[in-house]
């Protein structure tokens, strides 16, 4: 492609922390959803892992902050090319609750669900060995509503459609299917590095 | 675009590829909004609602890309964008300060198949400040089809003067609401839910576009009006506290 004339680029330091296409979002962290954020009590709330498990599984709020806590200190990429650097958050791994539910071996991928309808297909091992988390709190906060709060998926190396808001299943499955954002024209894996923004990338 | 416009389902099908934006009419209506209508080689038709990416590229090959959505109908021959320069903006203070008619642009689009409007299903559309451009491409393309009875568009900008498309929009039966100015007989406030609900009755789908804390105000206005959540369709930008 042509150089965009009288182009230079001003948000240059970071390059290496950013994938292609990205930029570094600074102290912002931008809302996009694309239904009405719900209110929901996390009393009500719960985690379900079900599909293609031995033990389907439900955890309670309570329930789910008596696992061992873990965190998530790093970067992560919206599809929509903003990157944020240096975030935490704290939660889960997801590690732990396949470990509860017992993935039978046919189990090759994952669907979150969340309380919204909203839906995202991953593959198994992109939520697996330390790469995903459950997590509900951010920098130390409770996870704000409109980022999720209660509580969200958290896939970071992943373009962050992928994590979730407001989860509140996960279902194993042996074939891949697509979820919300798939069907409507984004990538089935979404890898930031690869720039798998859209089908067909 | 002499082709009769595609059924949605083959719309869908198109994946879209990077190609070549020439700019060919630039105007500036506000010290911080540029409108540039773009010749899309190879263009894809577009369903009112979706949006575009623009992508400058810098001689060491280091590129930068934004989403923008589009304004016109898909039976324009030209790809219409409205952009809000921002105080650090990369693209977006290039499109305004540097970019020429005549200047190539690296664009890929259409994009988004989730706010989109049907052209069939009664609507409302409650947009804000630059939100409102998605607004715009659905009342142009209901003008063409002669069914802006469908859309039933509220725009909200802080005045007159921070409501982009404010006549084409009052022309075109959108409902008006400045937030910190008083205008005919209307009082400054943002929308109320008696002047909302109303506007309910009929519709199956609410679209709402504009900044987080817009976004967040009128998806709750729509369900404290009664709208049901399953229905509304939200398109937010810029950062939050």
């Amino acid at each position: 492609m042509a150089v965009t004339r009288g182009f230079l680029g001003k948000r240059r330091g970071q390059e290496h922390r950013l994938p292609p296409g990205q930029y570094d979002v600074g102290g912002g962290w931008p809302v996009l959803t694309a239904e009405a954020t719900p209110r929901l009590d996390p009393q009500r709330w719960t985690m379900t892992v079900d599909g293609l498990v031995s033990s389907p599984t439900t955890w309670t709020w309570d329930q789910l902050h008596e696992l061992p806590p873990s965190s998530y200190v790093g970067d992560i990429h919206c599809v929509t090319t903003w990157s944020k650097f240096d975030v935490t958050f704290r939660g889960v791994s997801v590690d732990l609750l396949l470990e509860a539910a017992g993935p039978q071996p046919e189990a090759a991928y994952v669907m979150a669900h969340s309380t919204t309808g909203y839906t995202t297909n991953l593959p198994l091992a992109d939520v697996t060995d330390g790469k995903a988390w459950v997590v509900w709190e951010y920098g130390g906060k409770p996870l704000p509503r409109e980022h999720g709060g209660p509580v969200r998926l958290l896939v970071p190396h992943l373009y962050f459609w992928k994590s979730a808001k407001w989860v509140t299943r996960l279902e194993l499955m042996a074939h891949d299917r697509r979820g919300f954002w798939e069907q409507n024209g984004y990538h089935d894996r979404g890898d930031p590095w690869a720039e798998q923004r859209y089908q067909g990338d | 675009m002499t082709d009769a416009p595609l059924p949605i389902e083959e719309v869908q099908a198109v994946e879209t590829a990077w190609t070549t934006g020439i700019v060919i009419e630039k105007a500036q209506p506000t010290d911080d909004l540029v409108q540039l209508r773009v010749h899309v080689q190879d263009r894809i038709r577009h369903r009112p609602g979706q949006h575009y990416l623009i992508r400058l590229r810098a001689p060491d090959d280091y590129t930068a890309q934004r989403s923008y959505s589009v304004a016109s109908d898909d039976d324009d021959p030209l790809v219409e964008f409205l952009v809000e320069r921002l105080p650090d903006g990369e693209v977006s203070s290039h499109l305004y300060d540097v970019v020429e008619v005549g200047d190539e642009l690296e664009v890929r689009g259409p994009i988004g198949r989730w706010f989109t409007w049907d052209t069939t299903t009664p609507a409302v559309v409650l947009v804000g400040g630059t939100g409102v451009v998605p607004a715009v491409a659905m009342l142009r393309t209901a003008r063409r089809l002669g069914r802006t009875d469908l859309l039933r568009v509220v725009a909200v900008g802080r005045s007159p003067d921070h409501l982009p498309y404010r006549a084409e929009l009052a022309k075109a039966g959108a409902s008006l609401a400045y937030t910190r100015v008083s205008a005919d007989t209307r009082a400054a406030g943002a929308p109320t839910a008696d002047e909302v609900r109303p506007l309910l009755e009929g519709v199956e789908l609410a679209y709402v576009c504009g900044s987080a804390r817009f976004a967040s105000y009128a998806e709750t206005l729509l369900v404290d009006c009664g709208m049901p959540v399953e229905g509304i369709r939200v398109e937010r930008f810029g950062p939050t506290g």
